[in-house]
């Protein structure tokens, strides 16, 4: 359980920056799920809930979903479950309970780069974007890449194409964290293969993702992308899996996902 | 902080540390239907209705529910107990902790979903832990309460 001294509720952003500027140890709040698994004890407290970040817009162009949007917000979306196979919706619909996706958010699943999210490679399977307070707009990867700083997410924007995905987990119990995850997607010729809770972050497996474009589609090789993903990706072992398991399961849901994908 | 919530149709105010979750205040105000099992968000046992939809009630702090519709079994007493007896003929409640939740997941998913399916049921139920009955009861007893509309 945390505790909280102060709590600010900023009306808006620009509110939330002056904070962000007078208090530079304070903390921003998601959904607060996986803060009250720890023991923190924060002293200033920023919630983001009146800011008018909790909505999916949708223009020609892109998806954007306010860093306040929760999961089940992302499960049910009309926008979200016409494009790209479905695969946000899908990746999040693993998270626990309806009730527990209904309390936690986009921006905090993002943001914090939890190496077991189920969100960040299905996100970064499509062409995303993340806008920050501070930072600015810059795409998902280049974000995930930087350590993290004093800033606050607004947005995450998904560019609408015409992108093929899938995503596939693998979890202990269906109550638990994914062990290992995979995401897959295809945009006209270009493959990108993405595997987390290695148990890092998501990463995407340059190497496999070229190597499948570079292959024609009826000649595909399905076993040798899995393995190239397999051996160019660092694996770990904690609790729940051992890195010599992670590493051969890898290599199993990245098959599927491709199948998934080319079906 | 003070807060202003309309629960089950009734405003209070309440004054509530910056890290008192909803569960906790609700409690607080006398809904002891609400339990809190897990209290590590998987069990489902603290469901209740913001606005309308089921949240975790030990995990959404109280100050979020600030100036919003709150619902707990107690303010749905007719509907949740209609329920509850086909629950109980079905043989499916045994301990009855869980039973809170349960029926306010059930409801709200009556509430959202149009003809669900067994798979859509159990999908939705998921974060409903039963350490007693072994769902099976508790299937028969929702495709009882929905009629005819399961598919």
């Amino acid at each position: 359980m945390f505790t909280i001294d102060k709590l600010y509720q900023p009306q808006n952003i620009a509110e939330a920056a002056e904070l962000l500027t007078k208090y530079p140890d304070i903390t921003v709040l998601g959904g607060c799920g996986f803060l009250k698994l720890g023991n923190r004890k924060i002293a200033t407290a920023l919630d983001l809930s009146l800011c008018s970040l909790a909505e999916i817009s949708e223009t020609e162009q892109y998806i954007e979903l306010g860093a306040m949007v929760t999961l089940r917000d992302v499960e049910v979306n009309p926008a979200l479950n016409q494009f790209f196979d479905a695969v946000l919706p899908k990746a999040v619909a693993h998270i626990l309970g309806v009730q527990f996706r209904r309390c936690a958010t986009i921006g905090a699943s993002v943001y914090s780069k939890y190496g077991f999210s189920d969100i960040l490679p299905a996100l970064l399977a499509l062409d995303t974007e993340v806008e920050l307070l501070r930072s600015g707009r810059m795409p998902l990867v280049d974000f995930l890449a930087k350590p993290i700083s004093r800033d606050v997410l607004i947005s995450v924007r998904i560019i609408k194409d015409s992108r093929r995905a899938a995503y596939q987990n693998l979890r202990n119990a269906g109550a638990d964290f994914p062990i290992l995850n995979a995401a897959v997607s295809r945009y006209e010729k270009q493959w990108t293969v993405i595997v987390g809770a290695r148990p890092a972050r998501a990463e995407i497996a340059v190497q496999a993702s070229q190597l499948l474009s570079d292959m024609a589609t009826d000649s595909i090789d399905i076993d040798k992308v899995a393995a190239t993903a397999a051996a160019e990706l660092t694996f770990g072992s904690n609790n729940k899996a051992s890195a010599d398991y992670r590493r051969a399961m890898c290599q199993v849901l990245v098959k599927r996902a491709i199948g998934e994908v080319l079906a | 902080m003070k807060l202003e919530l309309l629960i089950n149709q009734k405003n209070y105010e309440l004054e509530a540390a910056p890290d008192e979750m909803l569960a906790d205040a609700l409690r607080r105000l006398g809904m002891l239907s609400i339990r809190k099992g897990c209290d590590t968000s998987c069990c489902g046992l603290c469901t209740v209705w913001v606005e309308g939809n089921p949240v975790l009630s030990c995990t959404m702090p109280a100050f979020r529910a600030q100036g919003k519709t709150v619902t707990t079994i107690e303010g749905i007493q007719p509907e949740a107990e209609k329920f509850a007896r086909i629950l109980a003929a079905e043989g499916s409640e045994q301990c009855g902790f869980c039973s809170p939740g349960f029926i306010m997941t059930v409801i709200a998913m009556k509430n959202e979903l149009k003809n669900p399916s067994e798979q859509a049921i159990q999908h939705y139920l998921a974060g409903n832990l039963c350490r007693c009955t072994g769902y099976m009861g508790q299937m028969r007893a929702i495709k009882t309460y929905l009629g005819g509309e399961v598919q």
